[in-house]
């Protein structure tokens, strides 16, 4: 299908579904090694995100869309999570500004975007065990895919795949940003939890090709 | 967990709807969104003052804000930072043209978005100063946490540069006072029970009936080290002695000694508490100049304590005894 913003409505659709689904679980990680709020907050967010998606104009692009659920991640999860992923989807927003229709470059140039906004915001460095840890490798894996002559299908699922690997590869890091960095190395064994929001988005981006 | 709400969605509005009523002769609330200023702000030729944080830490913030102190608090979700929404038309609230500085605990959620909220005010032409508290010395300050983090000394950083916009200072001066009282206090806590998030419905962390987490940050957040329990006496060394090597404190410094509850420990508690740390002071030749005991930042129902020194000098000890009028300090008017 073409990703234009019938795929984009449909990825923001989904995003928000699957942040509902796992709401549970993402708190559950969270309370292991932050504030137990991070299933919540995301869930309050992309609740109000599925809501406003109806009032998106008939001639919304892509990027449109994406600005939308910039600025209401930022205007209603809190925490860290809402100024990262709000300026991951932001940047990204910027990245496609005006594109009708995204290729494959578009989609390499928007994930970029999208973790450029989250480290300028955050600081984080791969292997801080944070959510970067899940976009940094989605970003070369969808570099790649591209460099490789993949088609934008083959592109988003090397990105999800490497997002979920990422997010698993938190696992036995030592905390560097965030709450869980004060707990030193009481934070080995346990998830990363806007690593694996992080990934779940991605992984709702290749299942809205399909819708 | 029992807990006396209705719905745990409506627990910070239901919250702050009754604390404007009960306390209408000091502050005013809004609601969409929320925060929580001065009843006469804006104050002319005033420098404003706004703090703000997750809820579950009352009275901080918005027990602090009124004559001396805060000009505005913005409470977000149950320990979630506010979004950067409220923070803005708090900020146009309560800004006189002299300017606004926003106080600020260290954790990532806060610091995100009061600077993003920052960023959008000084767009609307509002002149806007930060400062970050971080006072904990349970945290390692280097590259490899986020920093120490804003726990009780918060509360003296509001005080003492509330009582200086409150003179008169400037934006600059006020946001000096602020950075010197953060740079000469330290704090450490220890939790003896866990806390629960209304929402969540079950603790955040779990702690044996025999075992006790020293260095909590106030989210329950875990600290140092997790230990036996023991004798006051001997939690309170632990505590203190970090606090005073850090800074480091030193025979015939004057402080402001601070020991506050975690929101479920006694009064009588705190108390045994602050008679081992005006000991353990006097035995290095410290002199407490100033003293506050109670519950200010609390962490929900969690058992525990803080201690807080604050190194003073003759200003800080004057701005911290000038005339308060909020909900939870109140003195000499």
């Amino acid at each position: 299908m073409a990703l234009d913003i019938t795929w984009t409505k449909a990825w923001i659709a989904r995003s928000a579904d699957v942040i509902s689904e796992h709401r549970t679980d993402l708190t559950t990680l969270d309370r292991a090694i932050g504030d137990g709020d991070h299933g919540e907050n995301m869930d309050r967010g992309f609740s109000a995100v599925a809501t406003k998606l109806a009032d998106l104009s008939a001639d919304a692009t892509p990027g449109d869309a994406l600005k939308m659920v910039a600025t209401t991640l930022i205007s209603t999860v809190g925490g860290a999570s809402g100024p990262l992923f709000g300026t991951a989807y932001l940047k990204a927003a910027g990245a496609v500004a005006g594109h009708e229709e995204l290729d494959g470059a578009d989609l390499v140039a928007m994930l970029t975007a999208a973790r450029d906004g989250i480290v300028l915001r955050g600081k984080a460095e791969p292997g801080d065990k944070t959510m970067i840890d899940a976009w940094t490798p989605a970003v070369e894996a969808a570099a790649t895919a591209l460099a490789a002559g993949k088609d934008e299908v083959a592109i988003l699922v090397a990105a999800a795949e490497a997002a979920e690997a990422g997010s698993a590869a938190t696992d036995p890091l030592v905390a560097r940003k965030g709450r869980a960095s004060y707990l030193g190395e009481r934070a080995i064994g346990h998830r990363d939890p806007g690593s694996v929001s992080s990934a779940l988005l991605l992984r709702a981006a290749v299942d809205a090709t399909t819708d | 967990m029992k807990k006396l709400i209705n719905d745990p969605k409506n627990v910070v509005e239901e919250a702050v709807t009754g604390f404007a009523v009960a306390h209408a002769d000091l502050v005013t609330a809004s609601f969409d969104p929320i925060f929580v200023v001065r009843a006469d702000a804006p104050v002319a030729g005033k420098v404003a003052l706004i703090s703000g944080g997750g809820s579950g830490h009352e009275p901080l913030h918005a027990g602090f804000v009124g004559f001396g102190m805060l000009d505005a608090a913005v409470p977000g979700a149950v320990f979630t930072s506010p979004t950067p929404d409220p923070i803005l038309a708090a900020t146009l609230a309560i800004n006189s043209g002299a300017g606004v500085l926003q106080i600020v605990k260290n954790y990532t959620g806060d610091v995100l978005n009061f600077e993003t909220a920052a960023e959008l005010a000084e767009a609307e032409g509002v002149t806007v100063r930060t400062v970050i508290v971080d006072d904990d010395v349970a945290v390692k300050d280097s590259l490899y946490t986020a920093g120490r983090r804003g726990v009780a000394g918060t509360v003296l950083v509001e005080k003492i540069a509330g009582a200086a916009a409150q003179r008169g200072d400037d934006l600059e001066a006020v946001a000096a006072i602020a950075t010197r009282v953060n740079a000469q206090t330290r704090s450490m806590g220890v939790a003896l029970t866990p806390c629960v998030v209304p929402h969540a419905g079950e603790p955040s962390f779990t702690l044996a009936d025999d075992e006790i987490e020293i260095g909590i940050g106030i989210h329950g957040e875990p600290g140092r080290e997790r230990i036996q329990l023991e004798p006051a006496d001997q939690i309170v060394d632990r505590l203190l002695a970090p606090i005073l090597e850090d800074l480091p404190f030193a025979s015939g410094d004057r402080v402001l000694l601070f020991v506050n509850g975690m929101g479920g420990t006694p009064q009588v508690e705190l108390y045994i508490v602050y008679r081992r740390a005006a000991e353990l002071l006097a035995a290095n030749g410290i002199e407490v100049g100033v003293s506050l005991v109670g519950n200010f930042v609390t962490s929900l129902e969690m058992q525990g304590a803080s201690i807080t020194v604050l190194k003073l000098d003759p200003e800080l000890e004057e701005l911290w005894n000038a005339p308060v009028q909020t909900a939870a300090l109140r003195w000499g008017r």
